[in-house]
């Protein structure tokens, strides 16, 4: 009597818990994100961070993907190569994600990347260095979503070319990002017809850049080119005012934050530089396909983070929408995630995104918008 | 040629400036007071408040900067220099390395870590002088530099407290013999230097912007400034910080702007090679000092 009650319980536990599998949710999509929400790169990682929180509560809110919640798990790079890389492990191993997305900054990222690469898990990076996807056959499962340093290049020297100007005078940041400007800029010039008279640098600390423009301007440059990401750039227009230089002077897409506009005061109006399209919604014509996208998450994000909207969050958007579009069509397989994105197109924040096998970028020049400043605000420059 | 030593001075101003306060600790206490970089940030960024934030006119925003400096400065001495049993020279350095932490800590929580910017004195609008042209704002630095190296060369050497506080800074234990309260004459050069730190953030801010990692760059050049002119003679760290200013200027107009920070640590290198007392440095009187 005992022995049949016991086994009968046995039979009811083994029963309730198929019934409980059978009737568990379906199984949760798992995406890990690194990003350098602390550390000195924080002003990137920090609006990734919040972007990608944002849009996982709207999308579990909506129900998450066909039926499956969807499961972010953040680490913070601090924006250091050791750290991203113990992330990115971390994210594969612990976590068991499908996708990575991040991580914030080119070097963490090439860290980074032989890591994702070699679990095979596709890496959605947010930094911009070209060099992340080369060699192509060693970065199958790499894709990223920041635009090209060349095409902002590409975006400013055509705008130069079309003004009928031959001599530039350059000025670049001693940053990781304003030496790789720098080696494009002086690679890219000959292509153009243009020849670049003066060739300066200044340091993320300099207070002051005047020696570095009166030599460009001694050299006869017909336009300036400013290439950095430092705060410290805004001191630029401001010292080009102070000695009365009035050739066109360009900036890079590293000058697309408002703060630095703000920095610069007067002095930032009629700067011309390469940006984004998030950072001038509002004067984009109303037929732009990026249009709706932009002013969505525009209003979104400053409602909900009283804070400005930057491109860097919006990478992080666009790289989370291309996964989460990849899910709804093909599971969480990741290899199989791969292999969608590789084809994918994609209406997101950074421009309009056409992925193929050879591509893994997706942006071309079109990702950039010649922009300016005028009464402090940044608007569409005027063809 | 001209404008490129305009650059030199305002550069030059505000190494000085930065080593003004270092001499001041260094007159009093014979240390090296680290966190002398940090003084000027907090002037600087509490000078972005009341300017941009609150819309206080502009002497007045200087007085409450100052003030507020010049407070934390006591607290410091107070609280972490002060209670110290037996102060030697290394500990105390070691106690100012961590105030500068702890500073630099608190102004990124209560400000951020962005760079503020504020308003320039009166106006951008540069001034031409022979073709070359200069800044309304660096002609106040460089002004408020003469009236404050004058104003502490009177104090020092005019003064009964001056003359106390280099007294201590020889011999403190002969200072206190001869009935000088040397405690609170430390307290004072932290004050002082605390001040001088909160009128250098202040001004300088228009011009390099500012934010809360400043500190360390802004200290290592005053030092430099400091130690080439000669560690506690306030005449020469002004002379040694307009150098190491022009040099780096004329070094970046004519040489290379690559190498720009490179010409200052040259000038340290050559001067501490050739004369380690500093330029204007006694060489008899640091034999006698411990550091």
């Amino acid at each position: 009597m005992k022995r049949s009650i016991f086994s009968a319980m046995v039979i009811t536990c083994f029963c309730l818990f198929f019934a409980a599998n059978l009737y568990a949710e379906p199984k949760e999509y798992r995406i890990g994100a690194a990003f350098a929400v602390t550390g000195s790169a924080s002003w990137l990682g920090e609006p990734q961070k919040n972007t990608v929180e944002m849009l996982v509560k709207e999308i579990n809110d909506a129900g998450g993907i066909n039926g499956h919640k969807l499961r972010l798990y953040i680490e913070d790079t601090h924006g250091d190569n050791t750290r991203a890389v113990n992330a990115v492990r971390k994210l594969i191993k612990m976590h068991n994600v499908s996708a990575i997305i991040g991580p914030s900054r080119s070097g963490t990222a090439m860290a980074a990347i032989p890591v994702a690469e070699a679990a095979g898990i596709p890496l959605i990076s947010c930094a911009s260095a070209e060099i992340q996807l080369e060699p192509a056959d060693q970065r199958r499962n790499i894709f990223k979503v920041a635009p090209n340093d060349s095409d902002a290049i590409r975006v400013i020297y055509d705008h130069i070319v079309a003004r009928d100007l031959k001599k530039i005078g350059i000025i670049t940041g001693t940053t990781g990002f304003g030496a790789a400007g720098r080696t494009l800029m002086l690679e890219m010039a000959p292509e153009y017809g243009l020849e670049i008279v003066a060739d300066e640098t200044y340091s993320p600390g300099d207070t002051d850049m005047t020696a570095q423009l009166i030599n460009i301007r001694n050299r006869g440059a017909e336009a300036i080119i400013n290439w950095s990401i430092v705060p410290a750039q805004s001191i630029i227009p401001q010292n080009i005012r102070q000695l009365r230089i009035e050739i066109p002077f360009y900036q890079s897409h590293g000058f697309c934050n408002v703060r630095y506009a703000a920095a610069a005061g007067e002095a930032a109006e009629g700067n011309i530089f390469p940006c984004g399209r998030i950072l001038a919604v509002d004067t984009l014509p109303d037929d732009h396909p990026q249009k709706p996208v932009l002013q969505e998450y525009k209003t979104q994000y400053e409602e909900k983070y009283r804070d400005h909207v930057s491109t860097f969050g919006g990478h992080a958007y666009d790289a989370l929408l291309l996964v989460v579009q990849a899910m709804r069509a093909v599971g969480d397989d990741p290899q199989k995630i791969r292999d969608y994105l590789e084809n994918a197109e994609f209406v997101g924040i950074g421009g309009i995104f056409k992925f193929s096998p050879t591509d893994h970028c997706g942006l071309d020049q079109t990702a950039f918008e010649m922009l300016t400043v005028k009464d402090g605000k940044f608007v569409v420059l005027d063809q | 040629m001209l404008q490129f030593i305009f650059m030199g001075l305002q550069r030059g101003s505000i190494y000085a400036m930065v080593a003004m306060g270092f001499n001041m600790i260094y007159n009093s206490t014979g240390i090296i007071n680290l966190a002398q970089g940090e003084f000027v940030v907090l002037g600087g960024l509490m000078m972005v408040t009341l300017t941009m934030g609150l819309n206080l006119s502009i002497p007045f925003a200087l007085m409450i900067t100052v003030i507020f400096v010049t407070v934390i400065g006591i607290l410091m001495e107070r609280f972490t220099i002060n209670p110290v049993k037996s102060p030697t020279v290394l500990r105390l350095i070691i106690i100012t390395v961590a105030v500068s932490i702890l500073l630099k800590g608190v102004a990124m929580c209560f400000w951020g870590k962005e760079s503020h910017y504020m308003r320039h004195f009166t106006g951008t609008e540069p001034f031409e002088i022979m073709g070359a042209t200069i800044l309304p704002q660096t002609l106040w630095i460089i002004g408020i530099l003469l009236v404050i190296v004058v104003g502490f060369a009177l104090f020092f050497n005019f003064t009964m407290t001056g003359k106390s506080m280099r007294a201590c800074s020889i011999n403190r234990d002969a200072a206190r013999l001869a009935g000088i309260n040397d405690r609170n004459m430390v307290m004072l050069s932290f004050a002082l230097s605390a001040g001088i730190g909160a009128v250098a953030g202040s001004i300088i801010t228009p011009i390099i912007q500012m934010d809360y990692a400043r500190g360390a760059l802004l200290g290592i050049k005053g030092f430099g400034a400091a130690v080439v002119g000669g560690l506690g003679n306030s005449f020469g760290a002004v002379v040694a910080g307009l150098l190491i200013g022009i040099v780096e200027a004329l070094g970046g107009g004519y040489i290379s702007t690559h190498y720009m920070d490179a010409f200052a640590l040259l000038i340290l290198l050559v001067v501490l090679f050739i004369r380690p007392s500093g330029i204007f440095g006694s060489r008899e009187a640091s034999r006698l000092k411990e550091f």
